[in-house]
């Protein structure tokens, strides 16, 4: 799904001015009062077009209409907003839908398969799936072990293996067999699938109003009252000062006043934020999630995979006495040289890293001895009759000892010491003598420390929970800087974990797979599913990240932190452009009739009429101006709270005072040269 | 001469200053119902007050707190009603002074209840000496303690406490504060030579030999309240103009500092409740600096005189001396209407009528903020709406769900707030245009001027000060009643808002702070508080005040 939607897209701007217009029906404005305000207004400012003693005014038509299209343009580009963000929503959904088409399963009864539509399958049915076929709806493998490719979901186009039981059984509907044979009960009635949901939420069709928004939403109705009632106001004390003030120049002094600004980007912020989510390929079940993202105090990561590559790496050889390490590590590549797992590869880098060199001639032509779960070793048999084996500390001892050889006095002192530091150690012999040991490190993914440092630095505390033993553990955590760890966790310690933070008022995130995390990922308030992991935990969990990266925690919640720094700094900006606008109209309305009034005219505009059409053109161009940042967000980087603020304050707060003084000195001037 | 006179002026803002943290500390103890030496020292007198009045000394909860405000309040404001209506009637009333007129009566009860104290009647021929004593006093306890209680119920409730007993807190806002403190001021101000006898009046020989009748009374112990709980309300038409309400320069500064006593000590009374004195001390100072602000402007206006006289080449090196008191000068006078205005008391010592037109526009600014320290309690509780109010907006800067004291503020809270944000320029502007449209004629000035009179009326209502700007035919059927219902709904319907917000935060689970979190005790958070109030205020007001005050000033050549 990456980049399926770029901003510029034609076809999509298209569809957006076209539900620019259908979204001015009142009925859906009513669901946004500020920019319903400024409808009522544009209503009144074309009947006085029509009708222009309406309200006893003689006012000039060219001002009406001048007014009336500007509001309608200020309505037309707040509405181009919302509908620019649902439609990248949209369009996403489009191409997911294109991938539902209907297709044939074959449902097994009893022994015989039956052909059937997919639509029909309920939960509890069990299909065969055969190599190049698609999987007719969302289930879990019974029987057999196959690879797919999920790319209609994930966009990753290399193949996951599916197999029965475990945590690599969930299969969703629409993705492709590539090879094997899978039986899968479906675990989704139609309609209710993975990939209907998904359709419906990234469409925006279960959009529901953040709590957030609502609050935020409240001052904005609540600011627009206000000015409505110094709006309504103003006249009647005008007129007992002897000044009249037209209709028309009232309606734009509201306009000017109520926060259109924001109120216009407001829901396009919201889907945008989603959507960033979306683009991220984390799949959030609801908006409220999202923003509750951006309030975690406690990340709980998984240590494998999350934090550590998982996979044991050669970090160092130890040899034994009367031996070099380099010789450790020409006899461990020997016998890693047809080694093709992580830790067998880890080996190579080392040597290449040491800058040692290996004599290729060696291990050529040799015969490979795999490691199996009795001998645990592998190695070499070479032409020339050596043996070369590497392997558990006390297996290659014995295996030693068999040839007649002995057993080197400090083997087991540094041994031990790797086994204390958290570390894996293996040993490395050549017939009967032991050359010494590799030391196998679980190894921090590069860059978490900086991230573990930003994250402190934001407030967020992180959890590290593994299965490995407490020193292990402790050496981990130190190495990647997270502020506590659970040892030897169970599912239950995470649950018990999350109830321990949340007890301190805290909100926890955290991320699992498996069906045993579900309940942690219920209870957590922002739990991440990998999309690789069990039915059950893509259930308990209130987003899915479809790449099953782990560690996209971590900007899930700075998506989430975005999310509300741009509805404040907008806000913040709408209700600081007011104060520009007064010192427009308000000179603008009382200079006839008050000639001093002059003085108030700090930007000198040119005459009353231009002061006010500068006002309102400014309030309705700033709204597309802005649109883009409602879409990225306002720029982020992790610091601490009180200069997040000084900076949004100065950019959001102090801009919103300084630039609509220049944007309506412009417009003015601008309106001068074209008249 | 200036030189000495900005002396006084610094004078009193320093002892103000020395006074406002032990205070706050001395109200913070009042208030703890955890025992301790206060309790030595008052707790005889309360327990036989609490046992009279049948006093379960229980917590309440948010609701049962506001309902036993609201009733009591109620059967008081009745009882007073009745004797404004019975007083030509009731005992003490040696010169005869007539019943008030029902809207009078009604206009005046719902005055002194509400703090505010517009006095549509002149003390010396509208009430009774039983009136006075009884009703008035009475009254001008009950209340400051009222907006004292609850403004530390709403503190308590923002803080995670438990919100306390109303009866309790009432009572102990009378015994503890109030009571010693106005005993000790009526005393100095009866040394200064103000009257405190039951003799009405006294009869003087002029120079010209003839003799006049000067109005007198029990003012010393009247005064003393009348400052310290921020009601206003003059003995005197002329309030604190008139020698017998304040002879001296003495008496003029201890009007000042009781004025400004709690409302200054309330914000370091909020720092202890919520255990952490930075928090009220960011308040306090934000606060202070819009003080000094709104004060230097006036000071600065009022030297310049009125342009008129300048251009009629008449000499005003003091300033503008229209409606002041020689007595006082230019420095006290505009210090006293900024400290009575910022304090929501509503005495006077010059008239605010004949204060420059930005002179009075400060005045006018300061009961429209209602923030700038604002009435005995009700300026606190509006002063953390308008924190509560920058927090949210400060908050979503930070990209977080914004959280005020470790409590999240979330939509609940803000539909309430948003409420009561609204009612104060509905109160203020909509009623002052009806003032204009259908009742015209009983303003005194037409113009800029007229505007500004009725504006100001409502503004002195709707933010319970009760200074005048005069000059309106004020005891008409119209102005009592509207103004009536605008002190009703502006005292009490923010407490209903604001005493639910309290509850509603209570009810949360505290947040740990961490360095994620908006810091509400630095600096930065102080100049945000301040933008908002300000921002927030000009944006509603700024077009009446161009309409009145503005347009008078630039129009004044």
């Amino acid at each position: 799904m990456k980049n399926q939607a770029s901003v510029m897209n034609r076809d999509l701007i298209t569809k957006a001015l076209q539900q620019s217009f259908v979204k001015l029906n009142p009925l859906l404005m009513m669901k946004n009062p500020v920019m319903f305000v400024v409808e009522v207004g544009l209503l009144i400012s074309v009947l006085l077009i029509f009708v222009p003693g309406a309200f006893g005014d003689s006012i000039s038509a060219g001002f009406n209409i001048a007014v009336s299209i500007i509001l309608l343009l200020t309505i037309l580009f707040a509405n181009f907003a919302e509908a620019l963000a649902e439609g990248r929503g949209k369009a996403q959904a489009d191409s997911l839908k294109k991938t539902k088409k209907e297709i044939t399963a074959r449902k097994l009864e009893g022994e015989r398969i039956v052909e059937v539509p997919s639509t029909s399958l309920r939960k509890g049915d069990l299909v065969v799936v055969h190599q190049g076929e698609m999987i007719p709806g969302d289930g879990e493998v019974v029987k057999g072990l196959a690879s797919v490719d999920e790319s209609a979901i994930t966009g990753e186009s290399a193949p996951v293996i599916k197999e029965a039981g475990g945590d690599f059984s969930s299969v969703t509907g629409g993705t492709m067999v590539i090879s094997d044979e899978i039986t899968v009960r479906i675990t989704s009635d139609p309609g209710e699938s993975f990939m209907d949901r998904m359709i419906s939420l990234v469409e925006g069709a279960e959009r529901q109003k953040t709590p957030n928004e609502i609050a935020l939403n409240t001052v904005l109705i609540s600011l627009t009252i206000i000015f409505l009632i110094v709006v309504v106001t103003l006249p009647f004390m005008a007129q007992y000062l002897g000044i009249h003030i037209p209709i028309p120049v009232l309606i734009s002094l509201l306009v000017c006043l109520i926060p259109t600004t924001i109120g216009g980007l407001l829901s396009a912020i919201g889907i945008a934020g989603m959507d960033r989510v979306t683009r991220f390929n984390v799949l959030a079940m609801s908006g409220k999630a999202v923003e509750a993202s951006g309030d975690i105090n406690t990340i709980i990561l998984d240590k494998t995979g999350t934090i550590t590559y998982g996979n044991r790496m050669a970090s160092e050889f130890v040899p034994t006495d009367g031996h070099t390490a380099e010789e450790v590590g020409h006899w461990a590549a020997v016998s890693s040289a047809q080694d093709e797992t992580p830790e067998g590869r880890s080996v190579l880098e080392l040597m290449k890293k040491q800058g040692w060199m290996i004599d290729q001639e060696l291990p050529y032509g040799a015969e490979v001895v795999e490691f199996r779960a009795e001998t645990r070793m592998s190695g070499l048999n070479l032409k020339d009759g050596r043996k070369v084996r590497k392997g558990a500390v006390d297996a290659v001892k014995n295996w030693v000892i068999e040839q007649g050889g002995h057993v080197p006095a400090s083997l087991q002192a540094s041994s031990d010491r790797i086994a204390t530091a958290g570390g894996t150690p293996l040993a490395v012999a050549v017939d009967d003598v032991i050359y010494g040991l590799i030391y196998l490190k679980d190894t921090v993914k590069a860059g978490m420390r900086e991230r573990f440092e930003q994250m402190r630095s934001m407030g967020i505390k992180t959890i590290m929970c593994t299965g490995d033993n407490p020193l292990t553990a402790a050496t981990i955590a130190r190495e990647a800087g997270v502020d506590d760890y659970i040892a030897e966790s169970t599912p239950e310690d995470k649950i018990a974990v999350i109830r321990r933070e949340q007890a301190q008022g805290k909100l926890v995130a955290m991320t699992g797979d498996g069906t045993n995390d579900a309940p942690a990922l219920a209870q957590a308030d922002v739990g991440i599913a990998m999309n690789s992991g069990t039915v059950a935990a893509k259930e308990a969990a209130n987003m899915i990240d479809l790449d099953s990266d782990p560690s996209k925690i971590i900007e899930v919640v700075a998506i989430g932190k975005q999310l509300l720094m741009t509805r404040g700094s907008l806000t913040t900006f709408s209700i600081a452009n007011d104060i520009a606008k007064y010192f427009a109209i308000i000179p603008a309305m009382f200079m006839v009739a008050i000639p001093q009034m002059q003085v108030l005219n700090v930007m000198n505009l040119h005459s009353p009429t231009s002061a006010i059409m500068s006002a309102l053109i400014f309030n309705a161009i700033i709204i597309p101006i802005l649109i883009p940042l409602a879409m990225k967000g306002v720029a982020y980087r992790p610091m601490s709270s009180t200069r997040l603020l000084r900076r949004n304050l100065f950019i959001y707060g102090l801009g919103g005072v300084i630039v609509p003084f220049i944007g309506i000195k412009l417009i003015d001037m601008l309106i001068q040269v074209m008249i | 001469m200036s030189m000495f006179a900005y002396i006084g002026v610094a004078l009193t803002l320093l002892i103000a200053l020395l006074l406002a943290r032990p205070m706050g500390a001395y109200i913070s103890r009042a208030f703890d119902y955890t025992p301790g030496k206060l309790d030595r020292f008052f707790g005889p007198l309360e327990k036989i007050i609490y046992k009279l009045g049948g006093i379960r000394q229980n917590n309440q909860t948010w609701k049962q707190y506001l309902v036993a405000l609201l009733v009591s309040n109620t059967v008081i404001v009745l009882i007073v009603y009745v004797i404004f209506r019975l007083q030509d009637k009731l005992p003490l009333n040696p010169a005869g002074i007539a019943a008030m007129s029902p809207d009078l009566a009604f206009n005046t009860a719902i005055s002194f209840l509400t703090n505010t104290n517009l006095q549509h009647y002149s003390g010396e021929s509208g009430l009774s000496l039983f009136s006075q004593m009884s009703a008035i006093i009475f009254m001008m306890f009950i209340s400051p303690a009222t907006g004292i209680a609850a403004s530390i119920a709403f503190m308590r409730g923002l803080a995670g406490k438990p919100m306390g007993n109303f009866f309790v807190d009432l009572v102990r806002a009378i015994t503890r504060i109030l009571l010693p403190l106005c005993v000790v001021a009526a005393l100095i101000f009866i040394s200064q030579g103000v009257p405190q006898t039951l003799h009405t009046s006294v009869t003087a020989t002029t120079l010209e030999g003839t003799q006049q009748q000067i109005g007198m009374g029990p003012i010393g112990s009247f005064l003393a309240i009348k400052e310290m709980g921020n009601n206003g309300g003059g003995f005197f038409g002329a309030n604190s103009a008139h020698p017998f309400e304040n002879p001296d320069a003495i008496s003029n500064l201890l009007q000042m500092l009781l004025m400004l006593l709690v409302p200054i000590s309330l914000p370091f009374t909020y720092g202890r409740i919520v255990g952490n004195p930075k928090q009220g001390r960011i308040l306090f100072v934000s606060m202070a600096i819009m003080f000094l602000i709104m004060l230097s402007s006036s000071l600065y206006a009022e030297h310049q005189g009125n342009p008129l006289i300048n251009q009629l080449g008449l000499q005003q090196s003091a300033g503008s001396m229209e409606g002041k008191e020689v007595r006082f000068g230019i420095e006290e006078s505009s210090l006293y209407s900024v400290v009575t205005t910022a304090s929501e008391t509503g005495a006077v010592n010059t008239m605010h009528d004949t204060l420059t037109p930005i002179g009075g526009m400060i005045a006018l600014s300061n009961m429209m903020l209602n923030t700038v320290f604002g009435g005995s309690g009700v300026g606190m509780m509006n002063v953390l709406m308008y924190a509560i109010i920058s927090v949210f907006l400060s908050g979503l800067m930070v990209g977080r769900t914004p959280e005020f004291l470790g409590r999240k503020v979330e939509g609940k809270e803000m539909k309430l707030i948003a409420v009561t944000l609204l009612i104060q320029p509905l109160l203020i502007l909509a009623p002052t245009t009806i003032a204009l449209m259908v009742f015209p004629n009983t303003i005194s000035n037409p113009g800029y001027h007229g505007l500004t009179q009725a504006l100001y009326e409502f503004t002195s209502s709707a933010a319970n000060n009760g200074s005048g700007f005069e000059g309106l035919g004020d005891n008409t059927v119209f102005w009592n009643l509207s103004t009536g219902i605008v002190m009703m709904l502006a005292r009490f319907f923010s407490m209903v808002t604001l005493l639910a917000v309290a509850g509603s935060m209570l009810a949360k689970t505290p947040v740990p702070e961490s360095s994620g979190t908006l810091r509400t005790d630095q600096a930065l958070f102080g100049s945000v508080f301040i933008v908002v109030v300000v921002v927030v205020g000009a944006l509603t007001f700024f077009p009446a005040l161009v309409l009145g005050p503005i347009a008078e000033q630039l129009t004044l050549k």
